[in-house]
């Protein structure tokens, strides 16, 4: 790892890193608040010997990259929330086809056309679907620059491992703000695992690759989905990722990815300097969810509270995964409206278990079997 | 010249446009049906095809194997032989 | 003996799911032959889209992908631009090109990539049952315009190749049919022409190849080609619409497989 750190804008380090990654081809449409990764791909791609098209939408650009996937590169799409809708398809064909892509989400608000300010409301089209059919995908979320760098590296590796696709989540904060980040070194040819699959030319020397997500036949395509699963399964085993904060002692967890994690930290500090025994329980891979790491902490806390950039989808995922043995509640701020960390402390200070207050805001959504 | 055709019956679906297009009128749907129910196409009088190919070239499912007699051998072969012999 | 017809090579043995008399094997085999005149199987890659080509990787031997719906000029350009030295090709229907895959098309047409694009126009849906298509004609029936496609509810039909022409990227389009051998030998040629051109690196190709349709047209595959002549050809001229290597002269004559002209 390159020692240096150099300052740089998020979704410039973003692009940057995926060319170090051995990115080579990108396809990708202008939309608000990614801007600069195409852009930088542009510009840079071409000297690292890759190609850059500007598609005439996201649709195409996902589909550009199912080709160049399916010939054996490093292909790369990236988009903000309404573009993520238009690539479902391409997705779901990305993830029956067997072919790694990485796609990267800066959020945005949303429904529709939403704003351009940060937003944390794609996590159930990041990992309860998004697209058609039985499918997961591999879904990663940094809260710095640093750490979507790092991410970056890690998307391309899996997807390569799993030949499948891989979603990285991050938003408009994160795609905006400059931070000093330490590069990786550039992937070199010899790392990268060979694709005998891809279709490049049989060369007359073997029998065609044919690549495609139809099968017609129902116990045929049931096959498929099975050896899909036992890829999903795989996932869930080797692939949770999480990080803790001041989670040792604490008798409330706080839960947050991404930016949202930023400013609980903060939250967490200030709690901490009151006497309220306050941590992080940080997902880094939203799917698959850490569950392990939920249902150690959840034996050892007291309460969790859950805060999101969204009027509440992860939090689902935090009951279903802490089976509700501990009180879970919920506080977040939607629309692209950003908490700072008083508004935090405060719910958090309502949520203490010490005190025992109700919690604050909560989810809109029906369902769960706690506060 | 004297033209040799080769009808896959199992591979033809009868959709009749090699009796359409051929020239000479000598292609027509075989009574008995295949395998798959189509009745195939076949050659009524082999004597009278030149091996112009038309037939094979606007078959779409690619039936039809055309050859051509070549100088003194075209003179008294039998049909048996001639759908025998696959040299180029 | 010589051979004068037999099966290409790169035309797989398996028999197609197409129905009897559709005009698609014609053209599949005919891309096939022009494969192997051009040897250049083991570079090709082609790109299925959705409709009746969807199983074309079944029929021709080389590497293959299924593109969803009218976007295989967008995969086909993510191939191209990652594998230069392959030759890349789709095969795409009316809907599948000129309905959703519109956008796709015109760009790629646009950004002058290096493929080769067969449209296979059968004025129809034919894998879904009979719906209208852009390139119906007006007073044509079908199972969304019962009782003959209206102008005032639905428009009027678009000529691709015209349209294509237009753009400054494309290097060569034409228009041919399949109807009868004298327009089938010239389609051949065009096709080979198409490929050939791509593999000299001269830029994007399309050849729009009005096709039969007997079983959504309601008629037998005789009565289907005849309509090809006398209905859709009046409406969608044969001919090159775009060809940057036009010479002043007459072109090369190109006779495939020996044969009698008619």
């Amino acid at each position: 790892m390159n020692a240096e750190k150099v300052l740089m804008k998020g979704n410039e380090a973003i692009a940057e890193a995926a060319l170090r990654a051995g990115c080579r081809f990108y396809a990708g449409y202008p939309i608000t608040p990614q801007n600069e990764i195409p852009e930088y791909m542009s510009a840079n791609i071409f000297d690292a010997g890759g190609q850059f098209i500007q598609a005439e939408s996201e649709v195409a650009a996902i589909n550009m990259v199912f080709g160049a996937a399916a010939a054996g590169a490093r292909a790369m799409t990236t988009s903000s929330s309404p573009g993520i809708s238009l690539k479902q398809e391409g997705i779901s064909y990305l993830a029956g086809a067997e072919l790694p892509a990485v796609i990267i989400n800066m959020v945005r608000g949303g429904p529709g056309l939403g704003g351009i300010q940060p937003a944390q409301s794609d996590y159930f089209q990041a990992t309860k679907g998004g697209g058609h059919g039985d499918y997961h995908l591999l879904v990663f979320a940094g809260e710095s620059v640093q750490e979507m760098v790092d991410l970056v590296g890690l998307a391309f590796q899996k997807a390569d491992e799993y030949r499948s696709p891989v979603l990285l989540l991050g938003d408009a904060v994160l795609g905006q703000i400059m931070e000093p980040v330490a590069l990786p070194e550039p992937v070199r040819e010899e790392e990268m695992p060979p694709k005998p699959w891809a279709t490049v030319g049989t060369g007359g020397k073997r029998s065609k690759n044919v690549i495609t997500s139809l099968r017609l036949h129902p116990e045929l395509l049931e096959e498929h989905n099975l050896k899909l699963m036992e890829k999903w399964r795989r996932m869930q085993a080797n692939e949770q990722r999480s990080v803790s904060y001041r989670l040792e002692d604490a008798s409330l967890a706080l839960v947050a990815y991404g930016s949202a994690a930023r400013i609980c930290r903060r939250a967490v500090d200030l709690a901490r300097q009151e006497g309220i025994q306050a941590g992080l329980l940080r997902p880094v891979s939203l799917w698959p969810f850490p569950e392990r790491a939920f249902r150690e902490t959840a034996d050892r806390v007291d309460a969790f509270l859950v805060v999101e950039l969204s009027l509440g989808q992860m939090v689902e995922d935090v009951r279903l995964a802490t089976n509700c043995v501990k009180p879970v509640s919920f506080f977040g701020r939607t629309g692209g409206v950003v908490p700072t960390p008083a508004e935090v402390l405060d719910e958090i200070r309502k949520a203490d278990p010490g005190t025992g207050a109700a919690p604050g805001v909560q989810s809109t959504r029906p369902g769960g079997c706690c506060r | 010249m004297i033209g040799r055709v080769v009808f896959d019956r199992e591979r033809c679906k009868g959709c009749e446009i090699c009796v359409l297009v051929c020239p000479r009128k000598i292609i027509a749907l075989d009574q008995e049906r295949n395998e798959h129910g189509y009745r195939p196409a076949m050659i009524t009088d082999e004597e009278k095809c030149t091996g112009c190919a038309i037939c094979a070239q606007m078959c779409p499912d690619c039936v039809i194997q055309v050859f051509r007699e070549t100088g003194a051998a075209a003179a008294g072969r039998s049909k048996e032989d001639a759908k025998g012999e696959l040299h180029a | 003996m010589t051979v004068v017809f037999q099966r290409p090579v790169t035309l797989s043995e398996k028999g197609t799911h197409y129905c009897p008399g559709c005009t698609y094997g014609i053209i599949h085999r005919m891309i096939a032959q022009a494969i192997d005149e051009l040897g250049v199987a083991g570079r090709t890659v082609g790109v299925a889209s959705v409709g009746c080509t969807v199983l074309a990787y079944d029929y021709l031997e080389c590497d293959f992908l299924q593109a969803s719906h009218g976007r295989a000029p967008a995969v086909a350009t993510g191939i191209k631009r990652v594998r230069p030295d392959a030759i890349v090709f789709t095969l795409q229907g009316d809907g599948d090109l000129a309905a959703i895959g519109m956008a796709e098309i015109v760009h790629a047409a646009a950004r002058g990539e290096n493929f080769t694009v067969f449209f296979l126009n059968n004025t129809i849906y034919g894998m879904t049952g009979g719906q209208m298509a852009p390139t119906t004609l007006v007073g044509q029936k079908s199972t969304t315009t019962p009782g003959g496609r209206q102008a005032a509810r639905a428009g009027r039909p678009i000529r691709v190749s015209e349209m294509l022409a237009t753009l400054d990227g494309p290097a060569y389009i034409e228009r041919v049919a399949v109807d009868r051998p004298a327009n089938a030998l010239k389609a051949m040629k065009a096709i080979r022409k198409a490929l050939k051109l791509q593999v000299d690196g001269v830029g994007f190709s399309l050849v729009e190849c009005l096709s039969a349709c007997p079983t959504n047209w309601g008629l037998t595959p005789g009565e289907a080609l005849q309509r090809v002549g006398r209905e859709l050809i009046p409406y969608y001229p044969l001919g090159v619409y775009k060809d940057v290597t036009a010479k002043a002269g007459p072109d090369e004559d190109q006779t495939p497989n020996g044969g009698d002209r008619p």
